[in-house]
């Protein structure tokens, strides 16, 4: 680490940011009146920006493509969920399944 | 917490614990990554608590490590942790103050109804045993006993129930049917992941150098596939996944182009489609509202078997 306090003011930036996003939602729906459609859309919306997440992070390094073996364990992982295998074997599945292929020398 | 217990079938439980342990081990290659990343133990020690964000962190840690201004780290992060800000008004009320929450952390403040007074009533905690002798006034002596720690209680859980939000807490509160078992699901999971994730970020710093090369095992993988395994049960609704598909591939043409953080936040533009297309079909909206009675109950399901039967 480089310089220290501007790490650490980087991490409480983020930190209180973060909180601030956390709060906000909750202190704006107390004065909003909400219909259900609102929140169902809102709902589909969270789904969104964690999918989008999903992939970026299966997906992608920094600007570009993160290789080959990532997202297959990624997509092992969702398979396995859509087939609703419990839980941890998706995680265990998805890691194992990147690691092997890395093994292989897959990249 | 014991109304935890009470509220929530032990299915969800056991998935919540699960999420939780997910959690745990991806704090671990957190922790071994940012020591890695020539980051000192404290630090992920201290972001894990204060942030609890996962995929911010692991972003923060990487674009530092990569010779990037902290402060602009902290921005992406913040991008990517703006997110937060739709979960909280999806959520319903689960930390305000108007529901005082006998269900929830009841038993130290307001809980007679849940915990039973038979339990942790007037009669154990009261003048009995803490009352007249030692304790008593010194605990509760700096103010009156009923309304002090009632007010303190609400913003405390206030303030802690906001810290608690994230992924995993806010998606199994979303799968649970009715308020009760969504505060409750939502208490659980939050405070599991606050305790799991900065308890396996020390734990994988401390391990650190032990795991140089998380890539050969896999790890990271495991991220999205643990967020990937949670929204399951949201993408069998054939509308939610075309929208969650559109908005990934979104996402995914804009990263090459876009600052780390604001592809995942364009990838919103796939809700517009569901914004046009709800009041325009005015039969399928008919069905969807006969639908919608059961969805929560099938959601509910599905999020059990596909998120745990562990």
């Amino acid at each position: 680490m480089k310089d220290t306090t501007l790490v650490v003011a980087g991490m409480a930036t983020l930190a209180a940011g973060t909180y601030a996003f956390r709060l906000s939602g909750q202190l704006l729906r107390a004065r909003i009146s909400f219909p259900p459609r609102a929140g169902k859309l809102l709902e589909a919306a969270a789904v969104i920006l964690l999918a989008a997440l999903v992939a970026t992070t299966a997906l992608t390094e920094g600007h570009g493509f993160s290789g080959f073996a990532r997202p297959a364990g990624v997509l092992v992982g969702g398979v396995l969920a859509w087939r609703k295998a419990p839980f941890l074997v998706v995680v265990i599945a998805a890691a194992a399944t990147a690691g092997l292929l890395r093994l292989l020398g897959v990249r | 917490m014991s109304s935890i217990y009470r509220t929530l079938s032990r299915g969800v439980l056991r998935d919540i614990a699960l999420a939780c342990l997910a959690v745990w081990v991806i704090g671990l290659s957190y922790g071994a990554i940012a020591v890695a990343s020539g980051f000192p133990v404290w630090f992920p020690a201290a972001q894990s608590t204060l942030v609890v964000a996962g995929a911010s962190e692991f972003l923060f840690i990487g674009i530092v490590a990569a010779g990037g201004n902290p402060l602009a780290a902290a921005l992406a992060g913040l991008l990517v942790n703006a997110r937060h800000l739709p979960y909280g008004l999806a959520l319903p009320d689960i930390t305000g103050p108007d529901m005082t929450g006998p269900d929830m952390t009841g038993p130290d403040m307001t809980g007679p109804d849940m915990t039973g007074p038979d339990i942790t009533g007037p009669d154990i905690t009261g003048p009995d045993l803490t009352g007249p002798d030692m304790t008593g006034p010194a605990v509760t002596g700096t103010g009156p006993a009923v309304t002090g720690p009632a007010v303190t209680g609400r913003a405390w859980r206030r303030m802690v129930g906001t810290h608690v939000m994230n992924d995993e807490s806010v998606v199994f509160a979303l799968a649970q049917d009715d308020l009760p078992a969504k505060r409750a699901a939502y208490w659980a999971c939050g405070l599991g992941v606050l305790v799991c994730w900065p308890g396996g970020a020390v734990l994988g710093a401390l391990i650190g150098s032990a795991v140089h090369d998380t890539g050969a095992f896999g790890l990271d993988a495991m991220f999205p596939a643990v967020i990937l395994a949670l929204i399951v049960p949201d993408l069998r609704d054939r509308m939610t996944l075309r929208a969650a598909l559109a908005g990934a591939a979104v996402a995914l043409a804009a990263t090459p182009f876009l600052p780390a953080g604001l592809p995942v936040l364009l990838a919103l533009v796939a809700v517009l489609p569901l914004l046009r297309q709800r009041p325009s079909a005015v039969t399928a909206q008919a069905g969807a509202t006969a639908k919608s009675g059961a969805a929560p109950e099938a959601d509910g399901k599905a999020g059990e078997e596909s998120v745990g039967a562990g």
